[in-house]
């Protein structure tokens, strides 16, 4: 009997353990030894700086981040800018504020508090001005996608010319990660784009890591929180549970000493 | 019930107790007589008590701050997530905790099967049981739609697009559960409305389910009748309290790991693409814990059949007691049941993983198969079973299980 229900408990593990290999699509991810990967994971500050810096500059023009405020930059377990760099990268902004009491809106310099800027009014007039392709809000893009964070650095040093016979529409580039190859968005990053200010030479491959730490980061501010909060919960728990099991063998061995 | 009668020593509690027997209450769950064999399997009553007052307090403070709106959930949910303290603990613990609580509740009914729980005199407790289950899932149906995210307003679709089978009045009463013409903010709505109603419906089951069991008590590993209390019976507390307690920590500690190391590897990408009724998703697949009844189906080419063939999976386990007539409860003494026990247990995982998998080719063929064969286990199977399977001699009581055989088996 033993040996039979083995035999299906093995059965099922491989099963279970198989279905990852079956999942797996196609073509296979550019895996990152990312700093925030695993349990004990944190994010890298001056990579976080640099991938604002590339957001900013280069996402930043397509590409809104409704969900963030400038003060997230300067907030624990993110870039971590100082308060004054947090003031003077949101002064950079015009927001458009009101009514006042006149019944008129009126432009502002941004402040810490305000949402960041969306480069279009709205999602009609984005995509009027990408060729009808909506470009996301990056917000929680690296959670919406399958492969996360390496699904991202993949997409953006994934652009090469197309396979000889592969008919490519017109206004779309080719992708090796892209869902179907074809991609509205031309290839955003190239070699020197940005000048990074801590002297780091941008590559290209440097500013997608860059811009992957950042959009991971706004995806999830709270991991480092997350991961260090976890540690603690557990260690409190495997405390609790060893002082419960010896409670218990005391408690149950007046019961098992009456056999 | 119990043999001795417990009176309250101070005056007020008499005088309270004589009024409302709140005292005595307390007094008959801490004595009440539970077998002294009973095994980790039997620990997964106390953890989805605990799931459940989880459910409910997280969930009461998210919707402190989660706005039931279709241009505004989405972006609620994130602001949990973001601003609120703490929110996004709360949050995980939630959406983690669904899971948790079908992982529990699949090995608690797992274990009935396997121990015979559901025979008589404990029919009651198992049909409750599964009305808790069905409760269960339209609660986390309903839920999944709540962040208003691509696969909550897609699965939100295929699921109520599923009365529309309904001969005559399908299309009326998918109008009518929508709200409208298709799945909107009136949808969203009632369904916050009704996963706000549903797991205190479930509570109330709960305590109904409690009660069914106290009256005959724990079927035990070994499934025989036992006097109560005796010498094969403990208290509740602190015997059945101390081990339950153990085993929920252990529980915690794996629930932690996905809270605070996964929080998404159970959940779907697209679910954190706000909902656009102008895109569908490749593939719609639901939450894991329906994925083998989203198998069922999907194996059925017509609509109806397997609108059909979904529901009387489920209602086919209602009717469990009357279709396994072996007076033997417990699978230990049962030697072939045993193994079809075990087969149950793989066709049902296998249904869940082709229910992930595209409804073509080779998935849909292993998909009807396992299908047929989950019915075959319930309808042919267990009753043929019944009367021809020859069942191992049973102990006469837990203390004195020995006649033949090893005693280690159900240690």
């Amino acid at each position: 009997m033993n040996i039979n229900k083995f035999i299906y408990i093995k059965l099922i593990i491989i099963l279970l353990f198989s279905s990852n290999i079956l999942f797996a699509s196609d073509t296979k991810l550019i895996k990152q030894n990312w700093s925030f990967k695993g349990v004990t994971g944190k994010f890298d500050r001056s990579s976080l700086q640099r991938g604002y810096q590339v957001y900013t500059e280069v996402c930043a023009s397509c590409h809104s981040m409704n969900l963030l405020s400038y003060r997230n930059l300067g907030e624990k377990g993110g870039p971590e800018f100082s308060l004054d760099q947090v003031k003077a990268i949101a002064a950079n902004f015009e927001i458009t504020d009101g009514p006042n009491s006149d019944g008129e809106m009126f432009t502002r310099p941004g402040r810490p508090s305000d949402k960041f800027v969306s480069p279009y009014p709205n999602v009609q007039a984005s995509m009027a001005a990408n060729g009808g392709a909506y470009p996301p809000d990056m917000s929680v893009l690296v959670k919406a996608r399958k492969g996360g964070s390496d699904y991202i650095y993949s997409l953006l040093v994934g652009y090469e010319d197309p396979p000889s016979g592969f008919k490519l529409d017109d206004g779309v580039y080719y992708n090796k990660y892209m869902d179907g190859n074809q991609i509205k968005m031309s290839n955003p990053l190239s070699d020197g784009l940005v000048s990074y200010s801590d002297g780091t030479n941008a590559t290209e491959s440097q500013m997608a890591k860059d811009v992957t730490h950042f959009l991971t980061w706004a995806a999830e501010p709270h991991l480092e929180n997350r991961h260090k909060t976890g540690w603690r919960v557990i260690i409190f728990l495997i405390i609790l549970t060893l002082l419960v099991y010896f409670s218990m063998k005391k408690v149950w061995s007046r019961i098992d000493s009456e056999k | 019930m119990s043999e001795h009668h417990y009176t309250p020593s101070s005056k007020f509690g008499k005088w309270f107790n004589d009024r409302l027997p709140l005292l005595t209450l307390g007094d008959h769950l801490a004595s009440y007589p539970t077998p002294k064999n009973l095994n980790y399997w039997w620990t997964f009553g106390g953890i989805l008590t605990f799931c459940l007052v989880t459910q409910i307090v997280t969930g009461l403070v998210l919707a402190m701050h989660y706005v039931a709106h279709a241009d505004m959930a989405f972006d609620s949910v994130e602001h949990i997530m973001r601003n609120v303290n703490y929110g996004w603990l709360i949050r995980y613990i939630h959406s983690n905790g669904a899971s948790m609580f079908f992982l529990a509740v699949y090995i608690h009914i797992f274990r009935a099967l396997f121990y015979g729980s559901y025979k008589s005199p404990r029919e009651i407790i198992w049909i409750l049981g599964m009305l808790i289950y069905l409760l269960m899932m339209a609660t986390a149906f309903m839920g999944y739609v709540l962040p208003w995210g691509q696969m909550s307003f897609w699965g939100a679709t295929v699921i109520t697009n599923l009365f529309s089978a309904i001969p005559l009045v399908g299309e009326s009463i998918v109008t009518w559960l929508w709200g409208g013409y298709a799945v909107d903010n009136p949808t969203l709505t009632r369904f916050f409305s009704l996963h706000y109603l549903f797991p205190f419906i479930i509570l109330g089951l709960v305590v109904l389910h409690i009660w069914a069991l106290h009256v005959p008590g724990n079927n035990n590993p070994v499934g025989i009748d036992i006097k109560k209390p005796s010498k094969d019976t403990v208290p509740f507390h602190p015997y059945i309290t101390i081990k339950d307690l153990f085993a929920l920590l252990i529980f915690l500690i794996i629930f932690s790991g996905f809270v605070f190391f996964s929080p998404n590897v159970l959940g779907h990408s697209d679910n954190y693409i706000q909902a656009n009724p102008m895109v569908t998703p490749k593939h719609i697949v639901p939450e894991w814990y329906l994925l083998p009844f989203y198998a069922i189906l999907r194996s059925v080419p017509d609509k109806l059949g397997g609108v059909v063939l979904l529901f009387a999976s489920i209602f086919i386990l209602m009717a469990l007691p009357w279709l396994d007539r072996s007076k033997v409860r417990s699978a230990i003494f049962r030697p072939i049941y045993k193994q079809f026990f075990w087969l149950l247990v793989l066709d049902v995982l296998v249904l869940g993983y082709v229910g992930a998998m595209p409804a073509e080719g080779l998935y849909l063929l292993i998909a009807r198969v396992s299908t047929a064969y989950y019915f075959l286990h319930f309808l042919v199977i267990l009753p043929v079973l019944s009367s021809f399977e020859k069942t191992e001699p049973l102990p006469l009581s837990i203390s004195a299980p020995v006649l033949t055989g090893n005693s280690n088996e159900y240690k």
